[in-house]
Parts: C-alpha cells; sequence; structure tokens
C-alpha cells in the first residue's frame, strides 16, 4: 500500500518542514570535512541568493520609492484577498481535516482504512489541476469561491496527516479517565481530546496558510487576485521591476513569518507527546444513528476532490479529438517536462547530499545556520524565486535569461528542502560508529562518504530524488517564468490553453501530468513499504 | 611490538565538566589491556581521543614511539593504524562479510587481499562466511568478524569498546574467549574497555581501573583484586569487607580488628588507625568457640557454585560477607565464628569509603 506521508506530493511537500526533528547523538567537536562543507555552502548560497537579491531590487530605486509601491491602494487589495482567502481555505481545511482524521482513526467507520488512504488523494493533484476541472464545469466558480473551494480541496490533507498522527499516538487511557470522571463523549472530545490535537492541528493550518499565499496556478486560472497573481501582472505590465520586486518582498515576508511559526508549533508539538510512548490504540467509538451521515461525509469529500476532477477530466478526454489537440506536441511536451524534471532532480539532488549530510552528522551553530539557509527554498513561493533569477540573470548572466539551466537553477532553489530532508533522514538511519570504523581502517574522509555514507542512505537518497522528480514536473509559475520562449512543459501547456477556456485541448496535458507523477509516486509508496 | 603511552590526557566539555583530568596509561607491547570504571568515568572518551575521534585539551598519545595526539600535533583516525571494534560491532550493513573485512586492505592487490579475509576468518573461527551478509549472523559471530575487521590490516594498536555488552551472558564467556585467543595469536596490543569487573579480571593481563578521569591503579589482575589502591578500588572490582583495625607496633604486619588479629601484606607505615580489607572468600565460617569473633547469621544467598552468607560480628558496626564453598553449615539466626585465612591490605586512609560494588 502507498504510505499516504510520501507517496503522494504536492508543490509544498510537507516532508520539507522538519530540519530539526529528532536528531541522534552526534559526537562533538568534529568539524565538517570541505570535501563536503564547500559544496554545501555553495548549495546554501544558491539558496538565499534569491531572497537576497530581491531585497536589493526592491529597494534600488531607493525605499521611498518601494514604500510608495507597497502603500498603494493596489497593495492593500492584494493583501485584503490573500489574507481572506487564506483564512477561509485554512478554516475549510481544519474542518475537514480533523473531522476526516477522527472519524477514520477513532470510530467504528465502515472500511475506515480505505477511507484513511482516499482522503490523502488529493495531494496528488496539483492545484491548477483542480482549478481546471472545476472552471471547465462551472466557469461561474471563478474569483473567491471557485479559488477557496479548490485550494481547501487541494490542501487539507496537511491537516488530515498529522492530525490523524496525533490521534494514532494520544494515550486512550486519558479519555478514558474523563469518561469515569463523569464527563460525557463530547465533552472529553472537546476537554481532553481536542486540546491534545492542536500543536498538530495548527501546525497543519499554518502549512496550508504557506500553501495558499504561494499558490500561482489556482488563483491565476480563478482569476483572484492575490500576491502571487498581482506580482506576475506586474511583472508582465511593465518595464519597471520594483513593484514586483517589492510585492515579492511583502509576500516572502508573510511566508518565511508562517514558517518560523510552523516551526515553532512543531518543536512544541514534539514535547507534547514525550512520554506516551506506545500507547496501546483505543477502543473505536461506536457511531450509531450517525453512521450514514458520517459515511456520507467522508464519501462527498472524496467524491468532489478526487472523483469530482477525475471524472471532469474524463469526459473532456472524451469529447475531445484530433481537431481539439495534436498527439505529436503532448508527447513532445511530455518528453519536455521529462527531460526538464530530471535535470532539475539531478542538480537538486546533488546539492542537497552534502547539505543532507552535514544537517545529520554536524552540530553547532555554523551547521545549523547552512542548514537553515539550504531550507529558504521552503518559504519562497516559485513566483517569487523566479523573479528574483530573471531580474539577477537580466543584469548579471545576460547569457542564461529564458534559457534552461536557469529554469533548473530554480528547481534547486526551490526544492532544495525537499532532497535535503530525504537525505538527511537517510543518513540518519546509519549509524555515525560505521564512519568511525571506516576512518580506523585508514579511509579518507571522502573515501568514507562513497564508501560507507552514500551507499547506506542512497535508498533514501533516491526516494528523495523521485520525490524531487514529482514536485519538478508539477512546478507551474517558475517554469511559466524561466523556461526559454517556445518551450512548454505539461504544466504550462495546461495553464495557457486552460486559461484561453479551451478545455477539450487541456485535458490531455492534465491526464498526461497526473499519469507521469503517479509512477514515481506508486515507486516511492513501494519503495517505502 | 608496540606500547601505548597516554599521559596527562585532559578533556572537559565545558568548565564544570572534565571529563578526563589528567589520565596516565601505559600498556606495553602485546599486552591486552582492560580499562575498567563505572559508566560516565571517562573510558570511553579515552578510547575515542586514542583512536582519534576527539582531540583531547592537553596531554599526549603515543603508539610505538609515534605521538599520534599532542601538543601541537594530530594524526587523523585514518592514519593511525588504530583499529575498533564497537559495541554491538557496527559492520557495514552494505557489505558481505568478506567486503567487511577486507576493507581496511586498500592498496593491497587482489589475491594478497583475498588471502589474508581467508587468514582473518579463519583466526577467528569463521571461515566459510565470507559470502554472507551481516544481517545473516548472530551477535556473537559478528563481533568476531568485527574484530577480523580491525586486525586485517595489521594495527598497531586495537581498541574494543564494551565489545562484550550486546552478547547475552550464556554466549559471552565464549566469543570472549575466541577474541582473546585471535589477539594472543596476533600479537597485538589491545585495550579493552569494560564497565564489568568479570570480564576485565578474566581476559585481560593488565587492569586499569578509571574514577573521576584518572586512573585509580593499574596492575596485573591479581595485584588489583588482591592489593587494592584503596577501599573504592576494593569495592569496584569485587565484593569487599572492610573492618577498622589498629595497626600493631611499629615493623610487625599485623593488625588487631574485631575479626582477631589480622596478617597484613605488607608492615603499615604512618598512622596505626586505618581500616583492613578482606575478600568474602578470606573468611571462614567455624563452630563458635571461646577466643574466637563470633557472629550471627542474617542471611544467605545460594549462587550455585557457591553461598554468601551475611554475618552480624560482635563490636562491628556493618554486618560482613563470607563466601561459602560447597553445602552451606549454617542458616539465617544461627550463631557462628569467623575465621580469617591468608592476608588484608592496610589502608590508613580514615575516610570511609565512598562506593563499594
Amino acid at each position: 500500500m502507498t504510505d499516504p506521508t510520501t507517496g503522494h506530493s504536492a508543490d509544498r511537500p510537507a516532508a520539507a518542514a522538519t530540519p530539526l526533528a529528532g536528531r541522534r547523538r552526534v559526537a562533538a567537536g568534529r568539524r565538517p570535512s570541505p570535501v563536503l562543507l564547500v559544496p554545501a555552502c555553495a548549495a546554501a548560497l544558491l539558496a538565499v541568493l534569491p531572497l537576497g537579491y530581491l531585497a536589493v531590487r526592491a529597494l534600488e530605486r531607493g525605499p521611498a520609492y518601494a514604500w510608495d509601491v507597497i502603500a498603494d491602494d493596489r497593495t492593500a487589495l492584494l493583501l485584503g484577498h490573500s489574507l481572506g482567502l487564506t483564512a477561509a481555505v485554512v478554516l475549510g481545511c481544519l474542518v475537514l481535516g480533523v473531522s476526516l482524521a477522527w472519524l477514520t482513526v477513532r470510530t467504528a467507520l465502515p472500511g475506515a482504512r480505505i477511507w484513511s488512504v482516499l482522503v490523502t488523494l488529493p495531494l496528488a493533484v496539483p492545484s491548477y489541476v483542480a482549478a481546471f476541472t472545476w472552471l471547465s464545469a462551472a466557469p461561474g466558480l471563478a474569483g473567491f469561491t471557485g479559488s477557496a473551494l479548490t485550494l481547501t480541496l487541494v490542501s487539507f490533507p496537511y491537516v488530515y496527516l498529522p492530525v490523524a498522527a496525533a490521534l494514532r499516538r494520544t494515550d486512550p487511557a486519558q479519555e478514558e479517565v474523563s469518561r469515569s470522571l463523569g464527563h460525557g463523549r463530547v465533552r472529553t472530545f472537546l476537554r481532553v481530546t481536542l486540546p491534545q490535537l492542536r500543536p498538530a492541528a495548527a501546525g497543519g493550518g499554518l502549512l496550508v496558510a504557506l500553501y495558499v499565499l504561494s499558490d500561482f496556478g489556482a488563483v491565476s486560472l480563478m482569476r483572484y487576485d492575490t500576491f502571487t497573481r498581482g506580482i506576475y501582472t506586474s511583472y508582465r505590465a511593465s518595464f519597471d521591476r520594483t513593484p514586483a520586486a517589492a510585492l515579492s518582498a511583502v509576500l516572502v515576508l508573510m511566508t518565511v513569518a508562517l514558517v518560523a511559526a510552523e516551526t515553532r508549533t512543531r518543536g512544541r508539538a514534539g514535547h507534547a507527546r514525550t512520554g506516551t510512548g506506545t500507547a496501546r490504540p483505543a477502543e473505536p467509538a461506536p457511531l450509531g444513528r450517525l453512521r450514514l451521515p458520517a459515511l456520507g461525509w467522508c464519501g462527498a469529500v472524496v467524491a468532489l476532490a478526487v472523483g469530482f476532477p477525475l471524472a471532469t477530466l474524463g469526459y473532456w478526454l472524451a469529447v475531445g479529438n484530433s481537431a481539439t489537440w495534436d498527439p505529436g506536441t503532448l508527447a513532445d511536451t511530455s518528453l519536455t517536462t521529462l527531460g526538464t524534471a530530471a535535470a532539475g532532480a539531478a542538480l537538486t539532488t546533488l546539492l542537497a547530499l552534502p547539505v543532507g549530510v552535514i544537517a545529520a552528522r554536524h552540530r553547532g551553530r555554523g551547521a545549523r545556520l547552512l542548514e537553515q539557509a539550504a531550507y529558504a527554498g521552503h518559504a519562497l513561493p516559485g513566483i517569487t524565486v523566479a523573479l528574483a533569477l530573471v531580474f539577477f540573470a537580466v543584469r548579471y548572466a545576460r547569457p542564461l535569461y529564458q534559457e534552461l539551466p536557469l529554469l533548473v537553477c530554480a528547481y534547486a532553489v526551490l526544492f532544495l528542502p525537499v532532497a535535503a530532508a530525504a537525505t538527511r533522514a537517510a543518513v540518519l538511519q546509519a549509524p555515525p560508529v560505521l564512519e568511525d570504523v571506516a576512518r580506523s581502517l585508514g579511509r579518507s574522509p571522502l573515501a568514507v562518504l562513497r564508501t560507507v555514507t552514500v551507499p547506506l542512505a542512497a535508498p533514501g537518497v533516491a526516494a528523495g530524488a523521485a520525490l524531487t522528480f514529482v514536485v519538478c514536473m508539477k512546478e507551474l509559475p517558475a517554469t511559466l517564468l524561466l523556461r526559454p520562449t517556445g518551450m512548454d512543459t505539461l504544466a504550462t501547456r495546461l495553464w495557457t490553453e486552460t486559461g484561453a477556456g479551451s478545455f477539450a485541448a487541456a485535458a490531455p496535458y492534465a491526464a498526461a501530468l497526473i499519469l507521469l507523477a503517479a509512477v514515481p509516486s506508486y515507486l516511492l509508496g513501494r519503495h517505502r513499504t | 611490538m608496540t606500547d601505548l603511552q597516554i599521559k596527562g590526557l585532559v578533556k572537559a566539555y565545558g568548565p564544570e565538566a572534565a571529563v578526563l583530568d589528567g589520565l596516565d596509561l601505559t600498556v606495553p607491547g602485546g599486552a591486552l589491556a582492560a580499562v575498567l570504571g563505572p559508566s560516565g568515568c571517562g573510558k570511553t572518551t579515552m578510547l575515542r581521543i586514542v583512536a582519534g575521534f576527539l582531540r583531547p585539551d592537553a596531554g599526549s598519545v603515543a603508539v610505538g614511539g609515534r605521538v599520534l595526539s599532542g601538543p601541537g600535533a594530530h594524526i587523523a583516525p585514518e592514519r593511525r593504524r588504530v583499529g575498533i571494534v564497537p559495541q554491538e560491532g557496527a559492520l557495514f550493513p552494505h557489505l558481505s562479510v568478506a567486503r567487511n573485512v577486507a576493507y581496511g586492505l586498500s592498496g593491497v592487490d587482489r589475491t594478497a587481499r583475498r588471502a589474508r579475509v581467508e587468514k582473518m576468518l579463519e583466526l577467528v573461527g569463521l571461515a566459510g562466511y565470507g559470502e554472507r551478509m551481516p544481517h545473516e549472523l548472530s551477535g556473537g559471530q559478528q563481533q568476531r568478524i568485527a574484530l577480523a575487521r580491525a586486525l586485517a590490516p595489521e594495527p598497531q594498536l586495537v581498541l574494543l569498546d564494551e565489545p562484550f555488552n550486546a552478547l547475552d551472558s550464556a554466549l559471552r564467556a565464549g566469543v570472549r574467549d575466541d577474541v582473546r585467543a585471535a589477539l594472543r595469536a596476533t600479537g597485538a596490543t589491545a585495550v579493552l574497555v569494560t564497565h564489568d569487573q568479570q570480564e576485565a579480571l578474566s581476559t585481560a593481563d593488565l587492569v586499569a581501573v578509571v574514577r573521576d578521569g584518572r586512573i585509580a591503579q593499574c596492575g596485573t589482575p591479581e595485584d588489583v583484586y588482591h592489593r587494592p589502591a584503596d577501599p573504592w578500588v576494593a569495592g569496584f572490582v569485587g565484593d569487599a569487607v572492610l573492618v577498622s583495625g589498629t595497626a600493631d607496633a611499629a615493623g610487625a604486619a599485623t593488625a588487631a580488628t574485631a575479626l582477631g588479629r589480622v596478617p597484613l601484606a605488607a608492615a603499615p607505615a604512618g598512622p596505626r588507625e586505618g581500616l583492613v580489607l578482606l575478600r568474602p572468600e578470606q573468611l571462614r565460617l567455624t563452630d563458635a568457640a571461646p577466643g574466637e569473633a563470633c557472629g550471627t547469621v542474617t542471611d544467605v544467598r545460594f549462587y550455585g557454585h557457591d553461598a554468601m552468607a551475611t554475618v552480624t560480628v560482635e563490636g562491628l558496626d556493618a554486618p560482613v560477607d563470607v563466601r561459602v564453598p560447597g553445602p552451606v553449615p549454617v542458616r539465617p539466626g544461627g550463631r557462628t565464628g569467623i575465621q580469617v585465612t591468608g592476608e588484608a591490605t592496610w589502608h590508613p586512609a580514615v575516610v570511609p569509603p565512598r562506593a563499594c560494588g
């Protein structure tokens, strides 16, 4: 069976957000060898380059001018839209995520195991694919309603997964004590269970907020002016780069704050569960008369989040014909997508290797700083990374502008956290004593890395590479801005066709994207089990 | 034959947390030394410094006259020719047994390497196991392969970090004997770190007892057991019977105690008041006779090969333990006499022992 936490992925994988969880004891006094340190520093530098350069460009014409741009009415409108949409989606995700988690983990819901897999499937649906299906069925949804609906349905698993995990971990003895002290089922849930879920739900909610603020695909197709869409239009509309850069800087400030908050809830959640150990599983609560409504609720969510997109896609594929789409172009685009994603995954994995090894094996301020720098991409919306690289290339590396290497670099910045987290987890699996033994047997640090550390971590690193490959393939905003002229990936093609209202022409690209992304996801799931 | 010389080793993890506090240790070439101490005494830190994974704050480590760690000198672990056998073996899980053993043999041509691996496997009694993977071996076999791997490149020194800890006690003695035989056969100098006093006494040529980051005593197992440097060492390496006594007139090697007049290993110098230290097997239960030390048996514990009787003796604050070989002639509550055989050690320290056992 597919592991729902890793087998499927979205543009913003949750796995990237755990840089500091669960360290093993690491011998004090060891410094990373230069063999690791130099490439790791290069990777970290690349990762923070967009952030730095964005600030430079925003302030280029003086802080006063930048402030004028930001203090504009339009910024207030974008801010209102972004925050309103984020609040609505987070609220929706909390309701869906917590209710589904409780139903699937703690109640006698018929088919609970199957439901628990089904409700994680939306993670595999890119937001713009979901937006395409809803728009093509009901064009009237465009705007706030459509954006909120689409984003809630694709991102509620970010709340579901941590809350379900927390529910599995909590000790049922506490609830039993509450019941024995005279509190009913509902009161016990509200006063004992729910407070324990708060850290997990808050962490998931913050991830959803990050996802919504960074999302470009759904809001741009739904024509709802949030920050990301605003940045894109002001970049396209004007030769003055300051507005786009200043808006990007404001957006990045918001996402960085979210990531910081999310990291903090993670730390607290870890604290809250120490000492519980392995609790015995809770007795499932009987649903009684609520059985049918509960089944209906799960069924409706899965139907809307998974069934509806697939059915719509099927419909458009069925009505389409050779007049609406050209198989040759589809094949070409698929190959381009695969090639670009492969290049992105290769570079990202290579850069992540030294960062992951250092993060797993070394402590100290320097190593922590390095790791955090490499995780910058986690807080950077794709559109801002793309914009920063465009600015940078136009000024300092003109030949790279709108060339493939720049796009591949953008992928590396955006998805370094995914690959580095996978590498770090893989290296942590191998006890450090093996490296000590290898050194004592006369091998140099580089040889030890090659013969012991890397071979042992290889399966985990490969899984990280596959995951990176999938997220590169689905990436939209950076690809849109940085792709070479005339080049299309499945994602950009789907976006263009949907934007033009040619739904039957867009459908094959959506189908191809989902199919191609499913292969590595399936392999990942097999690897984990 | 290469000797190990550790001088004045200091290592602290912070201003208040000195782990090693001027540790000195000399192990002659070809000897197997056990470094024995309670957990947290700094023995693992010492081992990691000798292996080169840690740098000392002060002091030096030399093997065969070559300074490995010292002021201004730090040789990388891979250039020390010091092999280690960690706890639980730590075999490379992705390599076969043969490739594990061959790991340290880089730069050796293939035929020589294969021959060396065969020889090492034979040495540890696992010839023919080369193609197995580590997870297909039992714990004891893994430990022996770990030793073969450490010995393959002919290191000048082998460090064993509590290597028998993870084995169950039935297996432990067998693996211990095999390891000792293999080390003897190669003539390698070896340091075994352990907190198990029986293991240290039965395995090593030399036992160094570590306390608070220093060597409290270093000597042959017999020395350390029968002539402990102080009551703490006595209590740490075995069961001890401590009674206060008064030394007889200068020059005489005897002391008066509640157990009667006890012969001492050496005539005491210094103050005449002190502690007399005996081992439980130096006491014998007798029929209570007048003029002999007498007491009441409070407890008898049966171990199979022998038994331990606890006796409250008139004139002593604490009860004494008496080891009884064969059938136990007394029962709790009975009266018994006690006789002392052999020599005791004399500890002029008036300070009571800090910890026993």
